[in-house]
């Protein structure tokens, strides 16, 4: 049996069910946003931007915790980059699709899935103990790169795969060897979107918390050189939450995060765009 | 009759098993146009890419017999293909220009080669835009991007970028299928006058452009060389009788 529904009633019932879910979606964060930086904002000057944490972080601002996180971020993208772009075109480029290309592909999606606070883990193991590197950005830079290179390889891979055949065989045709064409014609067209999965990688080194209070550690100095360790926002703001030494800053500091992420996800499509209209 | 520059022997060309090209035996003189036809799945593009050995880009292909070109092997051993696909510049289908200026998808090859020097690379644009007579069109836009360009344009942009590699041979393969009969037209009196200089190989599923511009025409069917003859044979008394039938439109 059949109930008539007329289609118009239909169709205006799904619309408004649609709606709904988006509307819920698009409210949950600007909930989010509006209450830390509601919370947040009122500690905010450029006294706490600019001084470093006094007192374990009760008074003071917040300054070598935002040297932290940027220094961590910085080694984390600069490591993770060329490690991630170099497999997405070799596994795209210079092999052909056969088990072994499977066997990395699947192992590098299985390393995204993993929990963070295991890669934390594998770096102090790893990094800060077995290789002597200590609590210091250097180590925590290594763990945030291995954490962020499957995001890497994957979102480089899809992007190097969609650009079209057609421009490969032109450079070919045109007398290039395949590293030209690799680094003329496929890495440029590519680009935004390993654009896009680096901002990601961003994104998640600047909020980690758990692989990065094993590797960094919480040194609330400002790093002098690689092997300083070094205190991120996100571990201040769960440190100053946690031991409840002051929940004030501890939102000031989250609020300051926030907005830094937005900062640099405008900031990245915006430069990306107007990269890429210039010949499109 | 000019000197022989391309020559086929038994040539073969296999896709896994499967023959695409089978025993192609012929000889493409030097400053002709040389016509092929055939119905789609003939293995006039597999010609062409054999010639400039793209067909090398497949997995599992490989050719039998022998193809000169200048008297040597294309796929004898120690061939240096970026140097082959010199000498054969190709134009696609579809035209191609890749996402960068005018100025910088003429230079294109010339760069991937190792020329530098900006006055050498402005006069190589000047001239090959003047051989396809494109340069009135966009010689005060040549920094804007090539896919702005119409569907003729961006065709005879990629023949400009193939003039400047200042190769010896011009393949075509269906240059105008995706054209209009205008930009078509301009494409054809462009090859008439680069016939003096170089020697152009133009595929086409058009018979009636090869009938327009090609000195000899080749019949392919079925990866099989049917016949060849000048364009004015085929078209007026070809021997075999599928020539025929395929001229006269009965398939194809």
């Amino acid at each position: 049996m059949r109930i008539y529904v007329d289609p118009k009633i239909e169709q205006r019932f799904f619309r408004a069910v649609l709606w709904l879910f988006t509307g819920v979606t698009v409210f949950i964060l600007f909930f989010i946003i509006f209450y830390v930086l509601k919370r947040g904002l009122p500690v905010v000057s450029l006294g706490f931007l600019t001084k470093n944490p006094v007192e374990m972080g009760k008074a003071g601002g917040i300054f070598s915790t935002i040297v932290g996180t940027v220094a961590l971020t910085l080694l984390a993208i600069l490591i993770a980059t060329p490690l991630g772009v170099g497999s997405a075109i070799y596994l795209t480029e210079y092999t052909r699709e056969n088990w072994v290309t499977r066997v990395i592909r699947f192992g590098s999606e299985c390393l995204a899935g993993i929990p963070s606070i295991i890669f934390g883990l594998f770096g102090f193991i790893l990094f800060v103990t077995k290789l002597g590197l200590g609590w210091s950005l250097l180590s925590g830079g290594l763990t945030l790169a291995f954490m962020i290179l499957p995001t890497i390889i994957r979102t480089s891979e899809e992007a190097i795969q969609s650009v079209p055949y057609a421009y490969r065989e032109v450079s070919f045709s045109l007398g290039g060897t395949k590293w030209q064409t690799v680094t003329r014609v496929v890495l440029p067209s590519a680009l935004p979107g390993i654009a896009t999965g680096v901002i990601l990688g961003v994104g998640r080194s600047i909020g980690e918390t758990a692989a990065v209070i094993f590797t960094a550690g919480s040194s609330l100095h400002i790093p002098t050189s690689l092997f300083s360790s070094s205190r991120t926002m996100s571990v201040h703001f769960y440190i100053l939450a946690r031991e409840g030494i002051s929940m004030a800053n501890a939102y000031g500091t989250a609020a300051v995060l926030i907005i830094a992420i937005l900062i640099i996800n405008v900031l990245a499509y915006t430069l990306m765009n107007k990269f890429m209209r210039k010949y499109c | 009759m000019g000197k022989t520059v391309i020559r086929a022997k038994n040539f073969s060309h296999f896709f896994g098993s499967v023959p695409a090209l089978k025993n192609i035996n012929l000889d493409i003189f030097q400053n002709e146009i040389f016509g092929i036809i055939g119905p789609a799945g003939s293995g006039k593009s597999t010609f062409l890419r054999a010639l400039n050995r793209l067909n090398d880009l497949i997995p599992n292909s490989w050719p039998e017999g022998i193809l000169e070109i200048g008297g040597r092997d294309v796929y004898a051993p120690g061939t240096s293909v970026v140097e082959l696909r010199r000498r054969l510049g190709m134009v696609f289908a579809t035209p191609v220009p890749l996402p960068r200026s005018i100025f910088e998808n003429i230079v294109f090859g010339a760069r991937m080669a190792g020329e530098k020097n900006r006055g050498r690379l402005t006069e190589l644009v000047a001239d090959c835009l003047k051989k396809t007579a494109l340069w009135e069109e966009v010689m005060d836009r040549l920094e804007t991007s090539a896919l702005k360009l119409s569907g003729g344009q961006q065709q005879r942009l990629c023949l400009a970028r193939i003039l400047a590699l200042r190769p010896e041979f011009i393949m075509l393969d269906e240059p105008t299928s995706g054209l209009d009969p205008i930009s078509t037209m301009k494409i054809e009196e462009t090859l008439r006058k680069l016939q003096a200089e170089y020697t152009i190989i133009l595929v086409t599923n058009n018979t009636k452009q090869a009938a327009r511009v090609a000195d000899r025409t080749a019949f392919f069917l079925n990866g099989e060389l049917i016949e060849v003859d000048t364009t004015e044979r085929i078209f007026s008394a070809p021997s075999d009788q599928r020539t025929n039938d395929y001229i006269s439109g009965k398939f194809g």
